[in-house]
This record gives C-alpha cells, sequence and structure tokens, in this order.
C-alpha cells in the first residue's frame, strides 16, 4: 500500500450497498472494501461518509472493517490481447479467473485484464522520428493483435508532447515501455503498448461523422427491411421465447464488421458459453478466419453481483470505442440493457431515492441516452474514420412496449426491431415483427444498395411492406367472414404475402445455408417472388383460377429457394425465375387456347 | 463461534427483528434466538452497522418479548453438512432433518448462497434427456444441465407431469439413473405426500433427497430452502459426479415469500408489489444449474411455476422465462378437453433443443420434423379459429385437413398416458404419421430426402 492511499472504516453494511466513514474520498472513486479486498465505487457523498456500491456479494463483511480508496474512477485496461478474451463485468478475464478460484467466481480476485507475460511484436510507425511533436490519439506503432486485427498503438488520447525516446521493432510485452514523450509542461511520460481509460467517460474523438453504408448482417428481415448503418443505433425488444438473442448472436456471426463486442448483461451463462465454444470453431464470411479473432465478449450472467452488472455496459462500450478510435467498425451488442436498468433500480431503491415510473429512478432516461449517444461513426484523433454500431436488447416485462426502458428507448433509436411473440409462437424466425419495426435509414441505405446490388431496391421493398399491409387487411376480412368473401385477386394476394413470409422473411438460424444470405441473394429472393406476384395477377386478371397457381409445384421450390442456393448461387436461382416465367408462359398460352377452343 | 448472547433487541416486527449495541456483525451472519420459554429460533443478519442489525427470523417473530429474548451472533453464513447419506432423506428449509432421523455429520460444509459459476468454467449442455413425453422430447427436448420450468396454473396437473419426468427421464444410451433433489416450498401436504408416494412406488426413494417446507410452515424459511436443496444437488452432481434432476415446487410460494419479507423491510416495490430484485434474485436459485468442464456430474433442473390467474405475463413466471432456457406451458383448454400432458406447445420452448438433437444424438430428422410440426399446428390452429366463425362446412379441402390434424395431434401426439414411456423415434414415426395427412408439396420445411424416407403417402 502506498502513501497516497486513503483510509477509512465501514460504518453500515445494506447488502451491496455500504457506508463508510473516509474523509476527502471522491464521488465516483474505487475502493477496496475490508479484509477480504472486494472491489466497489463511491456513488455518494455526504459529508465525511460516503455510500459505495460492491461489485462483489459483501457476505461476511463487518462493521469497522478497513476501506482503501484507491485514487481512480472504474477504469479498463485497453492495449492488445482484448481480442478472443471472456472478461466479466469488471474486466477481469474469467479464463484467469478460473485457474486462480476454480469453477465458482471466489471474491476479492485481482488480476489484471491483459496478459502481462505475453510479448507482442511491435512495429513503429515509419516515419516517426526522435523530436516529432505528437497529437493525442496519434497512431505510434502496430501489433498483429489476431490473425485479422492489426491493432494500432496510439498515444493516449489526453496526452501529447515531443517524442523522445522510440523502441525499435521488436518484441514486447505490456509492461516494456515502447517510447517517451516531453510533454509540453515539461513532464516526460512513457508510452506503452496500453493505456487505461475510465469506463463512465466517452473517449474523444475530433469530430462526428454521417454513416453512409449499412452493416450488413445477412439477415434478410434486417438488412433488406430495416436496415441499421454502421455507427447507428438500434434496440431489439421482446418477449422471452421472441428470439432476442438468436437476432444478437446471428449478427455477431454474420456482420461486416470489422469487430464484435458482445456484452452479456444479466443474461444465461449458457448462453455465454455457446458462443466461447463455437466462436472458435466459425468461420468469419468475410475474413475466412475463425470468428473469435475478432470477437470479445463481457459477461455478467444474471446470476452475478448487480453492481458489476450496472458496469458491464460502460466496461463494454468503453472497449468498443478504442478500437472505433483505431479506425475500425465495431459493433456493440448488448444483451439485455432492460437489466443494467434493473440493476440501475435495484441501486437507487437501496439509496432511498425516489421512484418515478415502476420503480425506476427519474434519471433512467437521461442515462440511457447518453449510453446510446456513445454510438456513431467518427474522425478519430490519429486512425482516420471509424465507428461503433450499438445493438441493445430489450426485455419488456410482460412483452409490454409501452413499459419505461423500452419505451425511453425508442426515442434514441434509429432502427427498431420489434420483435413478436405471435409470430415465434408460430414459429416464424426470426420473429421481427414487420408492423411494429422501423428504420430511420432507409434512405442513406438505398444509395448503396442501388449502387452495390440492384437499383430497384427501394422499390421493391416498398412493393413488399406494401403487400404485406394488405394482407394484414385482408386477414381481417377473413376472419370476420371467410375466404369465400374474397376476390380472386385478393386471394392471390393472400398467397403473395404468404410468398414473402416464407420465401424471403422467415429464416432459419440453424440451417448452413440458410443461416446467411448476401445482399445479392436477399435482393433476388425479393425480386423473385415479387416478380412471381406481378405474373401470377396478370393471368388471374385473365381468369385463371388462383388453385391452378398455387398447385404449381414450382411454388414449393420458391419457398425452399433460400435454402436450396447458398449466396454463391445467385445463378441458379435466376434460373428458377426463368422457370417461372416459361411456366407462367405456357399456363398463359394454354389459356388463351382453351379460350379460343370455346368460343 | 461466540457463545455471547444479546440481550438487546429493540423492535420485532413480522419477521424482523433488531438488536441494538451488537458490535461487528458480520453481513448475511447466522443467528439463534433464544425467546422466554428457551424455544430455539434462527435468523439471518441482513443489514448491518456499528449501531444495531437487522435480523430476519425464520420462524417468525410471534410471540418474542424483547425483554426475554436472547441473540447469538453464529459468526458464519447459513451453511448445511453434507455426505452421500442425504439420499434417502428429508429436510426442512434450513437443511434440519424432517424425518425424526439424526442429523447428517460430516466435515463436508457448504455456504448455501454458493458464488456464481464462472462462464469460462461451463460446458454447454448438450446430451439429450429422454422423458418418454412426446411433446417434450419431440417438441422442447430437455438436455442435460438445463433448466426447463412447467409453467402451470391452479388445478392442472404440473405434478403429475413432474413426476412423470422424474420417473422416465433417461439419457439415450446410458442406464445410468438420475439422483433427484425434490425441493417443495409452500406446498400442502397432500402434494408433498403425492410426491412421496410417487418416489416410493418408483422404487428410486434411496435416490431422493428431499427439501421440504409446507404451506404452513414458516414463509422465510422458503427464501432459504432452494438454496440449500441447490447446495446438495451442486455435491451430488460436482463431488460425487452424479447427474442430478431437481424439481422446484413451487416457485410462485417462493416468490410470495420474497415479497412478503421485501415489503416488511420497506424495499421499493416495483410490479405488483415484487421487488425490483426479484429477477437478480430468481437468478440466483436458477443459473446453478448447468454442467462444469471436467466434471462428470450435472444439475439438470424442472422448476414448477404456477401462474397466478393463468397469467403468462404475470411477473413470475415472465421473469423466470427470461433467465429459463425455455418453459413448457400447460393449458386449461388441452386439460378440459381431458388431454393428459396439457402441454400447449406454441407458447412452449426449449432454447437448448438445437444442440442436443438431430442425427449423431436423436435422429437426422428431428430438428426438421419438429419444426414442420409447429408450423402445421400454427397453421392449423388458425383454421380452427376461422371454423368457430364461419363453421367448419364452410372451410375448403385443405384446410379441413389442417383441422383433422390439429384433433389428432392434440389427442395421439400431445396426449398420452401417464404410464407410457415412449422412446424418441417412437415419438418422431408418429410425428411422421400425423404429417403424412398432407401431401409432401405442403411441407416445405422438411427436406426432400426426408420426405422420401419417412413420408407415408402412396406415391
Amino acid at each position: 500500500m502506498s502513501s497516497k492511499d486513503k483510509l477509512g472504516t465501514i460504518s453500515e453494511i445494506n447488502g451491496p450497498i455500504l457506508t463508510i466513514h473516509l474523509p476527502g474520498i471522491r464521488n465516483g472513486e474505487q475502493v477496496k472494501i475490508g479484509q477480504m479486498g472486494l472491489f466497489g465505487e463511491v456513488i455518494a457523498l455526504k459529508g465525511e461518509t460516503a455510500l459505495v456500491q460492491s461489485y462483489e456479494s459483501t457476505e461476511g463483511v463487518r462493521p469497522g472493517e478497513e476501506v482503501v480508496g484507491l485514487g481512480r474512477p472504474l477504469s479498463v485496461e485497453l492495449g492488445p490481447g482484448l481480442l478472443g478474451s471472456i472478461f466479466d463485468g469488471v474486466q477481469r478475464p474469467l479464463d484467469k479467473v478460473f485457474i486462480e478460484s476454480g469453477d465458482h467466481i471466489g471474491r476479492g480476485i485481482n488480476l489484471p485484464a491483459l496478459d502481462r507475460e505475453k510479448a507482442w511484436h511491435f512495429i513503429p510507425e515509419p516515419g516517426l522520428e526522435i523530436g516529432n511533436t505528437l497529437s493525442p490519439g496519434q497512431l505510434i506503432g502496430r501489433v498483429q493483435e489476431s490473425a485479422i486485427i492489426e491493432h494500432r498503438i496510439m498515444v493516449p488520447p489526453t496526452l501529447s508532447g515531443v517524442l523522445t525516446e522510440l523502441a525499435p521493432e521488436g518484441d514486447y510485452r505490456l509492461d516494456d515501455p515502447i517510447g517517451r514523450l516531453q510533454r509540453p509542461e515539461g513532464k516526460q511520460s512513457k508510452l506503452m503498448l496500453y493505456q487505461h481509460w475510465p469506463v463512465r467517460t466517452p473517449r474523444p474523438y475530433l469530430r462526428r461523422d454521417h454513416g453512409l453504408s449499412p452493416l450488413i448482417t445477412g439477415q434478410r428481415i434486417l438488412d433488406t427491411f430495416f436496415p441499421l448503418l454502421k455507427g447507428g443505433k438500434s434496440a431489439v425488444p421482446g418477449p422471452f421465447g421472441a428470439g432476442k438473442t438468436v437476432v444478437q448472436q446471428q449478427i455477431a456471426r454474420w456482420s461486416n464488421a470489422d469487430i464484435v463486442i458482445y456484452v452479456g448483461c444479466g443474461e444465461r451463462g449458457n448462453e455465454l458459453v455457446d458462443v466461447l465454444e463455437t466462436f472458435p470453431q466459425l468461420q468469419d464470411p468475410y475474413s475466412g478466419h475463425k470468428l473469435m479473432e475478432r470477437t470479445l465478449l463481457v459477461a455478467n450472467t444474471s446470476n452475478m453481483p448487480v453492481v458489476a452488472r450496472e458496469a458491464s455496459i460502460y466496461v463494454g462500450i468503453t472497449m468498443a470505442e478504442y478500437y472505433r478510435d483505431q479506425g475500425y467498425d465495431v459493433v456493440m451488442l448488448a444483451d439485455s440493457t432492460s437489466r443494467w436498468a434493473e440493476a440501475l433500480r435495484e441501486v437507487s431503491g437501496r439509496l432511498g431515492q425516489m421512484p418515478v415510473e415502476d420503480g425506476y429512478p427519474a434519471y433512467l432516461a437521461s442515462r440511457l441516452a447518453a449510453f446510446y449517444e456513445r454510438a456513431g461513426r467518427v474522425e478519430s484523433q490519429g486512425c482516420g474514420k471509424g465507428s461503433v454500431t450499438l445493438i441493445g436488447a430489450v426485455s419488456p416485462p410482460g412483452g409490454d412496449f409501452s413499459e419505461p426502458v423500452t419505451a425511453h428507448t425508442k426515442e434514441i433509436i434509429q432502427t427498431f426491431w420489434a420483435l413478436s411473440k405471435e409470430l415465434a409462437d408460430a414459429r416464424h424466425y426470426p420473429a421481427i415483427d414487420w408492423v411494429g419495426s422501423f428504420s430511420e435509414h432507409v434512405g442513406i441505405a438505398a444509395q448503396w444498395w442501388h449502387k452495390e446490388v440492384n437499383p430497384d431496391w427501394e422499390h421493391r421493398r416498398k412493393q413488399a411492406l406494401g403487400l404485406l399491409a394488405r394482407d394484414a387487411e385482408l386477414s381481417r376480412i377473413v376472419n370476420l367472414v371467410g375466404p369465400e368473401a374474397l376476390s380472386s385477386a385478393q386471394r392471390w394476394e393472400l398467397e403473395g404475402a404468404s410468398l414473402i413470409k416464407e420465401g424471403v422473411l422467415q429464416q432459419s438460424a440453424l440451417d448452413p445455408v440458410d443461416t446467411f444470405s448476401s445482399p445479392e441473394k436477399q435482393f433476388l429472393l425479393l425480386d423473385m417472388v415479387l416478380m412471381i406476384f406481378e405474373r401470377g395477377s396478370e393471368l388471374i386478371e385473365l381468369g385463371i383460377s388462383v388453385q391452378e397457381l398455387t398447385d404449381l409445384p414450382l411454388m414449393a421450390k420458391a419457398r425452399r429457394a433460400k435454402q436450396t442456393f447458398s449466396s454463391e448461387q445467385c445463378d441458379k436461382i435466376r434460373l428458377l425465375m426463368e422457370e417461372f416465367k416459361e411456366a407462367f408462359s405456357k399456363i398463359r398460352l394454354e389459356y388463351a387456347k382453351f379460350k379460343e377452343h370455346t368460343q | 463461534m461466540s457463545a455471547k448472547e444479546y440481550r438487546t433487541a429493540s423492535s420485532a416486527q413480522g419477521s424482523l427483528l433488531v438488536v441494538e449495541h451488537a458490535p461487528q456483525v458480520a453481513f448475511g451472519d447466522q443467528v439463534v434466538i433464544r425467546d422466554h420459554l428457551n424455544r430455539r429460533r434462527n435468523g439471518q443478519v441482513i443489514r448491518t452497522s456499528e449501531h444495531e442489525a437487522l435480523i430476519q427470523v425464520f420462524e417468525g417473530t410471534g410471540d418474542l418479548d424483547l425483554e426475554n429474548t436472547w441473540v447469538r451472533f453464529l459468526d458464519q453464513s447459513l451453511e448445511i453438512n453434507l455426505s452421500p447419506e442425504i439420499l434417502g432423506r428429508i429436510f426442512n428449509g434450513l437443511g434440519n432433518p424432517k424425518d425424526d432421523r439424526p442429523p447428517i455429520l460430516s466435515n463436508v460444509r457448504r455456504n448455501v448462497n454458493g458464488s456464481a459459476i464462472n462462464p469460462a468454467a461451463r460446458n454447454y449442455p448438450r446430451e439429450f434427456i429422454q422423458t418418454g413425453i412426446s411433446s417434450i422430447d419431440g417438441l422442447n427436448s430437455l438436455v442435460r444441465g438445463q433448466k426447463l420450468p412447467i409453467f402451470s396454473a391452479s388445478g392442472l396437473p404440473h405434478n403429475r407431469l413432474a413426476a412423470q419426468i422424474v420417473r422416465q427421464a433417461k439419457l439415450v444410451d446410458e442406464e445410468s439413473s438420475f439422483s433427484i433433489v425434490f425441493a417443495a416450498m409452500g406446498v400442502s401436504y397432500a402434494d408433498a405426500r403425492f410426491f412421496q408416494e410417487e418416489f416410493a412406488d418408483s422404487g428410486v426413494l434411496g435416490n431422493v433427497v428431499m427439501y421440504i417446507n409446507l404451506a404452513d410452515d414458516p414463509p422465510v424459511e422458503r427464501l432459504a430452502l432452494p438454496r440449500v436443496a441447490l447446495t446438495a444437488a451442486e455435491y451430488l452432481a460436482f463431488d460425487l459426479d452424479r447427474h442430478v434432476l431437481v424439481v422446484l415446487t413451487d416457485m410462485t410460494n417462493y416468490a410470495e415469500a420474497l415479497r412478503e419479507v421485501a415489503t416488511a423491510k420497506g424495499d421499493v416495490p416495483s410490479r405488483k408489489g415484487y421487488p425490483g430484485y426479484l429477477y437478480s434474485d430468481l437468478a440466483e436459485i436458477y443459473e446453478r444449474s448447468g454442467r462444469i468442464k471436467d466434471r462428470h456430474g450435472s444439475v439438470t433442473m424442472v422448476p414448477v411455476v404456477t401462474m397466478p390467474s393463468d397469467d403468462i405475463t404475470h411477473p413470475i413466471p415472465d421473469l423466470t422465462g427470461y433467465i429459463t432456457e425455455g418453459q413448457i406451458v400447460l393449458s386449461r383448454d388441452l386439460h378440459n378437453q381431458g388431454v393428459y400432458p396439457p402441454v400447449h406447445i406454441s407458447p412452449s420452448l426449449s432454447r437448448l433443443m438445437k444442440d442436443g438433437i438431430g442425427k449423431d444424438d436423436t435422429r437426422e430428422d428431428h430438428p426438421r420434423v419438429a419444426n414442420q410440426l409447429y408450423a402445421m399446428y400454427a397453421k392449423a390452429l388458425e383454421t380452427r379459429n376461422l371454423a368457430a366463425i364461419i363453421g367448419a362446412e364452410e372451410l375448403s379441402e385443405r384446410d379441413r385437413r389442417y383441422l383433422k390434424f390439429a384433433e389428432a395431434f392434440d389427442s395421439q401426439f400431445v396426449g398420452q398416458g401417464e404410464d407410457e414411456d415412449r422412446s424418441i423415434i417412437e415419438t418422431l414415426n408418429l410425428a411422421w404419421e400425423l404429417l403424412s395427412m398432407f401431401p409432401k408439396d405442403m411441407l416445405t420445411r422438411v427436406q426432400e430426402t426426408d420426405l422420401a424416407k419417412y413420408h407415408r403417402s402412396a406415391d
């Protein structure tokens, strides 16, 4: 213990909240609690006493035990070695915790997030010379962190000065300095391969930038119908069993981001294990390397202490910002923000703060907004443009979207993927409800689709949504008076909508072919079913029965095309479209002959 | 253990007792309280400061007089003794014998609160458990290490279903049976008796350990009971390498006891008066199931949750559903139609099913058959609603086929005898028998190879 550590004593323990007597402690400062050395954080000050929330269970802690102030707020280590790891809510490496404390997570474990023993091959930035003036965030060198990610070593965001020393290319451990700066006020600062950053403070950047290209997830309902831009914010609300986790895992697997950070916040342990066991085996569809090479996990499972849950999403987003600052496109998935809000509620309840809606404190909305605001596409300090795309799962109690967390989130985000219990019950997956969902990004995404895939994209998308809306309307009529009340054209509309649902919207995460659809395949499938609908409509206008068309064996082929043809076999979808055109022409000819004959 | 007794109780209300001038009492400490008649009560410290300690008394503070109340702090958390001898025994919610036999002597003592399993230490559950019940095995398969609750309601046969699962659960390729931990919270004497007789009749009593808190036992004890029972389950699984099936009934009683205590403490209520931490509290219990690396045993959990007024959005089933890996939902409609077990498959789900079934585990067509059955049944229910409005005569031939399918599905696939133990192959064959009511073209969720192999059409 150094002389600058501040010492105090515990006076009261109420679950995870402790009252301590420690004059001179700062609000937000981290503390070490009692003989067990539990970690905690000061959340309020009152005279010489302070309120502390503990990240670990306080069972067995006694009044009178010692508390030590650690002099800095909750911070994370940022440097090579983050990728491929799994951390707890306060960035302790869970694989090392496993070695140290066994199957169950012990208390008072103090392990650095990053491996101090491992050496990294550092290559200084060419052209950088002693005597250069370096600005905050400037690139000083590189380390190959994983097979696909080159870790860019930067001057910490709050540091600048004249470079007085720079290590030559070689292998260095994290604690080996790789350079030295002479700060403007005269002091020297060491440059390391890693840096610290307080999690509750957003990392600085030069300026915000517009999102330009959509995040491609390979999921048709997301990319084609409710696109999200890189740097955007979105929410996936849904009752239990509607498939939030599968949607999030699919995004983690298939999105075209450089880095994926998955924060399991108050969720199931086994789901994280699923990711831990399968990602090292799965291939990234873009780089061909293993998915784990670009993935980082933060795990606060539902049975871990609630205070660390509140911290976990800040730990996650800070790491996301760090990779953004290196010029990468990062996706951060937070599953679930409702558990984070509940952690907030629990702490505020213990502090006796006045609850407003459903027991949540009045600052829920502002905290949520501030958190989502950390997403965005920016011009970083020294590595060009990078982005953080934030996707938060929301778990509304009883599936009621009017509850506070869902309602406040909806006001903040730009893309809303609403999951529906009805669709899930009918095993329509992903159970994203096309009526309740929205995206404010369609216009910008359209520019990308028109340039990269097909200029007809926006039109086709609109047509499909129109047909689905028509379907909802007609279904109401059917439910009142039966299908006999509909005209042939109307019944064909129902068939067209069903083709969109089964042939395009439904997508199986478990089917090896269907699980990922390239943008081209997405468009072709949509184009095909709409073409079938249009040509069919013409025939029906001529007087051909709906039954004759629905009985075509080709129809089952159209429904199965998504799992029959992979993204590399788009030509075969085109061939199938030709087959349809031929079949329809044939029917038209036969019908014309038949008409001639009868006349 | 300190022998010092404090006679400084300053207030008593409901299950809460305040003791003053008890210095340096640890949070979570166990407490023994002696009253004016020298009767023993147990308690736990739930808030502590330099001046006073707040104690939750498991047996309540009824009939205490503050003058003649002696409080002793045991200087330890709630712990229980564990040994292989616990099998075949009956205990109360604190782990004390309830069967007039001596207490367990052992040097293995465990804190019942446990601590979170490190996700890095977990193994993903993927071994299929055959329960012999088609609606579960075929459509909502249970795997070893899963937590799969039964969502029921008063008057529905959840106890009979739980008993049938306990009786029939086995792994397909192993003959090893499960050890059973039975945890009953606030159940009626009749229900407790039903399970005891079930276990005795099927000859597994020697392989069962029971923790029982009856409806007229102290409610506060219900808060400790599942933790005590799960500590025993973890011991059996991870120390003694057994596969353990834990039946918790009824979690609704547990949550109500939690609400009772929370209200007395003055905690801020959230939905329906339940405390905001109900989710975390339930998670502490449910998340103790699982598989652990390099350990042979496993803890599989089947909690029973009765939904108050049949409402699945009530906080207890709602929060449970967010934590557990799926749910088996029972339906009053099916029950009234005489279907046993009345499993309503639409809202039922098993999240871990995908990795426990298929080619190497059950049969290669299983995932697709389940998907297809679900799709057909969803469509059939839609048709049934339509028929209720416009009459079955008005339906097309195609739609009438769906109606017939729904009927056969309810009565033959979901419905089965209480002693009927169907193998997974029997279940899948039965599924194909029903799916064959439709022409091949209508079955778009199975593969053509499945159709060729299993579809029973003439062509």
